[in-house]
């Protein structure tokens, strides 16, 4: 029996290792159209901020694939799938037959519509290898300051990397504020006026309408409103959309990425999908880890269920720690909001709560305990005996009802 | 005239270059004798609030702390010492009956200590313990005046080292304590008595190895209760405060402690001085026999008297009455709670007391109708083997019990403050005292004093308790005056048979 | 594997665990030199939480299925093939603080001194029985063998 896996990011990793959980001996094929063993994608902006050296950015030991007795396929792209046949063709023609296939392609960067693109000096910033073309370009051409389109996380991560490279960087937001998939105004202007204190420049309410170049490298850029910026070189990240070409012309169903169930089984019987590329998209590592892992678990033959995920981020960013999960910037009735806000201290802290359980929370300077409030979500508690000690300081498990606690702390599930 | 503080009893030494300010001695003291100062990141201690339990001297990690015995601050005066002085002070303040725990610490003669032991050599071989089997084994309750194949002995509680727990009642000592208690006694295969706190649920299921008490108070005393135990004992006295009942102290009756007492919660549990149905020895029989009744006389009814003057004929009067074995306790017996001036100067010695209780029932040739067991001041196997020469079939051991919990003898038990988690209900302090731990320490203790026993009952030649109890061919006293060794009926050292 | 099983009803608040802690996972191990000395004071990562006189010490409970391997974007967190315990390399941790976000027992934390990591109870690595393990006065926390 043939296992394949395209992907080798996140899920595809975490598939290898549930599915030799179970199945020491069958045959699984890995696909990769990186010419790199696994890495982890978060870490490309601590490499672009020398804050680790490339030997570093490893995700799984180097003998990670013999160990795991995987056929290791890198840099080829599979560019066909029949499912009728079971067969994925690559790049350079090989066919690969499946029993058992897992789709994990990942995400590509949204790439939006703006005159002069293509000149030298726009990068991306999703994959490793953006990140080697950005180091070298900057070095080659002595790069001193950056726009960054898009100010979410990969742009921001991205802008503190550049800022640790001593370049003066301006970030351009299409919305009233940064970050503001996860945060309220309040966390984002936190975050805001720490990185304008390092020399960031951050421009909201506004979009690029134009890249102009000059001798073939980038000059500068033209907002909307006819600004100009002056810049040697544009990152784009206005964000990321479900890779599923793959499966473009096959009967597989998708919506804006791949359906999957429960099971993270698609419409068509032995094949699964996870990670980035899968529908609903959650777009995190943990998520990619848990959905990879379940489906490596189906395709070996034990069901489990992906019990679902709720969004959730962590990001410290100019030395501010800071973690959002879950509904952060709820609109309409019936929500209740506990805030804790400390301007001398810089910590702010929000709970959203609807019918007597936390639905989402914001900790900007102390994330403390996190996890706890996370799983409180998960479980769906009940927080009214202990509502009034949620936000204070030496909260903990010893704040919530006993019999909950003791259940955490000897029951299935996290520990056996 | 300007009000007098009461001059502190201990001081509180703390070595600064070992002290890491790790503030457990603060969170620790029930008294709050130590405080933790944030400005000078230091630990200050009070020592006048100290109380000398030294648990803080326990627990500190580097041994930083040391509780020293202020040394007298009034001029040397063999009349008034310092505790006089104070005590004067005290009551001139408050107008109140002093109160204090534990047993009397006056220094009366410890006749324990002028008693010596017999070994064997020569005439009649001494027995090697780990050669040869040693019967520690022994009952408790009345033996018949005759025997023959068809006599059926009346109940006889069955222990398999001659010591027990003496009565505690819950409310003077923590739930844990008394677990602690039970379970080691169902380790060992002996008994520990409830005291006259009642039996909490909790303590039912050690019910084969309890004695319960029915007390001049009668808390808790119901049917379940009587047929909880495997034994019933009737409390006229205890040692500590012969003649007055038992307190406990509102702030340590909770609402355990009223659901098992069967009394309102933060009331003062004060028992009655007299039982007020037992006026007359009559009266007491009357009881015996409705116990005995109601338990259907399947179990042995003791009855439990303090060591007083007339020891001797009361013990008489008890047996006659129908008492399936009299428990003595003596002067310096302990409690939880009691006047001080009655603590220390009233009772006699347990010694005196078993040695004129045994001589009295032999001479009346009633000794087998019921078994004597001692108590007051047990302190180690020696005296145990010397209370049962002298005439007692066990004994009740209470303050060594309870200082193997890990009581340091401060006296403060009334206050319900106790540190070690023994003498308090306040749940903070009695989470310290694990029963797991309680019962293995009280176990250890049982064990190895059941070893030494071995060891002198070997030396004297002697392979069964039974046959040590009254012989007091094996004792001989020193020190002690014509008059003393006539009433303990030993011969002094030096003399042969 | 071994795990430390804790009993809130032994539980005296004395937090003699969390300086064990610190003093095990010292360079000189003497808690003097640790507490007044020069050797540098690591984080306790096992801490006492107290409410009334219900207390109780939480260290990481190795989880048979721990979210923080699963959320960890390094590889740092991982699991000891011989003890079965969860360890945090320190060497790969970058400090993203992906674990303390899904720790149920929030018992992970920033370590801010020098390279930021997360710091979290490794069950005393070499040792027979856990620092904390061994200095409870009253047998609060103990070490079982469970499967």
């Amino acid at each position: 029996m043939n296992y394949v896996i395209i992907g080798n990011s996140a899920s595809g990793i975490a598939a290898v290792e549930s599915i030799r959980e179970i199945d020491k001996e069958n045959k699984i094929i890995l696909i990769s159209d990186e010419p790199y063993l696994n890495y982890s994608r978060p870490l490309i902006s601590y490499l672009l901020g020398k804050k680790i050296t490339v030997d570093k950015i490893n995700y799984r030991e180097e003998n990670f694939y013999k160990e795991n007795k995987v056929d290791l396929i890198l840099n080829k792209k599979a560019i066909k799938l029949d499912v009728e046949r079971k067969t994925v063709t690559l790049s350079d023609k090989q066919k690969i037959f499946f029993d058992k296939l897992l789709i994990s392609t990942g995400g590509s960067p949204i790439i939006p519509e703006i005159k002069g693109l293509h000149s030298n000096g726009v990068f991306t910033f999703t994959k490793l290898s953006d990140e080697q073309k950005i180091e070298s370009y900057i070095k080659k051409n002595k790069v001193k300051n950056a726009v960054v389109i898009g100010g979410g996380l990969i742009g921001l991560k991205a802008t503190e990397a550049l800022i640790e490279l001593k370049m003066k960087v301006t970030i351009i937001e299409l919305a009233n504020r940064i970050l503001s998939s996860t945060f309220d105004k309040k966390a984002s202007d936190i975050i805001k006026n720490s990185l304008e204190k390092i020399g960031c420049k951050i421009i909201t309410e506004n979009t690029v309408a134009e890249i102009k170049e000059k001798s073939g490298r980038v000059t500068e850029i033209v907002l909307k409103d006819k600004t100009k910026i002056k810049t040697d070189m544009v990152i784009l990240a206005i964000g990321v959309r479900p890779n599923i070409e793959l499966v473009k012309n096959t009967p597989i169903k998708t919506n804006r990425g791949v359906i999957v169930d429960k099971f993270m089984q698609t419409n068509i019987k032995d094949i699964y999908s996870a990670g980035d590329c899968c529908e609903p998209t959650i777009a995190i590592w943990p998520v990619a880890v848990k959905q990879g892992k379940i489906a490596g678990y189906n395709m070996a033959g034990l069901k489990k269920e992906f019990g679902g995920a709720v969004a959730k981020n962590s990001v410290e960013l100019c030395g501010i720690p800071t973690i959002s999960v879950g509904e952060t910037c709820p609109t309409g009735e019936g929500f209740e909001i506990l805030e804790y806000n400390s301007e001398e201290k810089n910590i702010y802290k929000k709970i959203i709560i609807k019918n007597n359980r936390i639905v989402g929370f914001i900790f900007v300077g102390d994330i403390e305990k996190a996890g706890i409030y996370t799983n409180l979500i998960k479980d769906k508690i009940d927080i009214t005996g202990f509502k009034q000690h949620l936000l204070k300081e030496d909260f903990g498990l010893i704040n919530l009802p006993k019999e909950y606690r003791k259940h955490l702390v000897t029951g299935m599930g996290i520990e056996i | 005239m300007v009000k007098k503080s009461t001059p502190k009893e201990f001081i509180i030494e703390r070595d600064n270059e070992k002290c890491i300010t790790c503030q457990a001695c603060v969170r620790m003291c029930s008294n709050d004798a130590h405080v933790y100062q944030p400005e000078t990141d230091t630990v200050i201690s009070y020592d006048e609030k100290c109380v000398g339990c030294h648990f803080c001297e326990t627990i500190c990690p580097t041994g930083a702390i040391t509780i020293r015995r202020n040394p007298s601050e009034f001029k040397p005066n063999a009349n008034w010492d310092a505790t006089a002085i104070r005590n004067i002070i005290k009551q001139a303040e408050t107008g109140g009956v002093l109160l204090t725990g534990m047993g009397c610490d006056k220094p009366y003669p410890i006749y324990w200590d002028h008693i010596l032991l017999n070994a064997s050599q020569v005439t009649n071989p001494s027995i090697d313990p780990l050669r040869e089997p040693m019967e520690l084994r022994t009952y408790i309750g009345r033996k018949p005046d005759k025997i023959n194949l068809k006599t059926k002995l009346t109940p006889q509680l069955k222990l398999e080292t001659p010591i027990l727990f003496s009565a505690m009642s819950y409310g003077s000592i923590s739930l844990n304590a008394c677990i602690s208690l039970a379970s080691a006694a169902e380790e060992i295969g002996t008994f520990y008595n409830t005291g006259e706190g009642g039996l909490p649920k909790d303590l039912y299921k050690f019910g084969k190895n309890t004695i319960v008490q029915v007390a001049s108070g009668r808390f808790g005393v119901h049917k379940e209760y009587l047929e909880a135990g495997a034994a019933i004992e009737i409390k006229i006295g205890q040692g500590a405060k012969p003649g007055i009942g038992g307190h406990l102290p509102g702030e340590k009756v909770t609402q355990e402690i009223s659901e098992t007492r069967m009394i309102p919660e933060g009331t003062d549990a004060l028992s009655p001085a007299p039982h007020h149905d037992i006026y007359s020895i009559e009266d007491l029989k009357q009881l015996i026999y409705a116990l005995k009744e109601a338990t259907r006389y399947k179990k042995p009814v003791g009855v439990k008297i303090a060591a007083v003057h007339n020891v001797a004929p009361i013990a008489s009067g008890v047996v006659r009455a129908g008492a399936d074995y009299v428990a003595i306790d003596g002067i310096r017996g302990g409690t939880g709670a009691a006047p001080l001036v009655i603590r220390d100067n009233v009772g006699i010695p347990i010694e005196l007391a078993i040695a004129v209780v045994d001589q009295r029932l032999r001479e009346e040739g009633i000794r087998n109708q019921a078994s004597i067991i001692a108590a007051g001041g047990i302190r180690c196997s020696a005296d145990i083997i010397k209370a049962i020469a002298l005439g007692a079939d066990a004994v009740y051991i209470g303050t060594s019990a309870l200082v193997a919990l890990g009581c340091s003898l401060c006296q403060k038990c009334y206050t319900g403050k106790c540190n070690w988690g023994i003498a308090t209900q306040d749940p903070y302090l009695t989470k310290r005292l694990n029963p797991e731990i309680g019962k293995r320490r009280l176990v250890n203790l049982l064990r190895a004093w059941s070893l030494e026993i071995k060891e002198m009952l070997g030396g004297m030649g002697i392979n069964a308790i039974e046959s040590l109890r009254g012989n007091r061919e094996q004792l001989r006293g020193i020190g002690l005056t014509d008059t003393e060794l006539k009433i303990l009926g030993i011969k002094p050292a030096g003399m042969a048979w | 594997m071994k795990k430390i099983i804790i009993r809130e009803e032994y539980c005296m608040g004395c937090r003699l665990c969390e300086i064990q802690c610190v003093v095990q996972h010292s360079k000189t191990k003497n808690i003097l030199k640790v507490y007044k000395g020069k050797d540098i004071k690591p984080l306790p990562k096992i801490r006492v939480e107290q409410e009334g006189y219900i207390s109780f010490a939480l260290q990481c409970r190795h989880c048979q299925d721990a979210p923080c391997i699963e959320a960890c974007i390094t590889g740092a967190m991982y699991r000891d093939k011989k003890t079965g315990a969860v360890l945090c390399n320190e060497e790969k941790c970058v400090g993203c603080w992906m674990c303390i976000m899904v720790c149920p027992f929030g018992v992970i934390q920033r370590n801010i001194e020098g390279k930021k990591v997360a710091s979290k109870c490794d069950l005393c690595t070499g040792e027979e029985i856990p620092a904390c393990v061994k200095n409870c006065p009253n047998e609060a926390i103990i070490l079982e063998d469970r499967k």
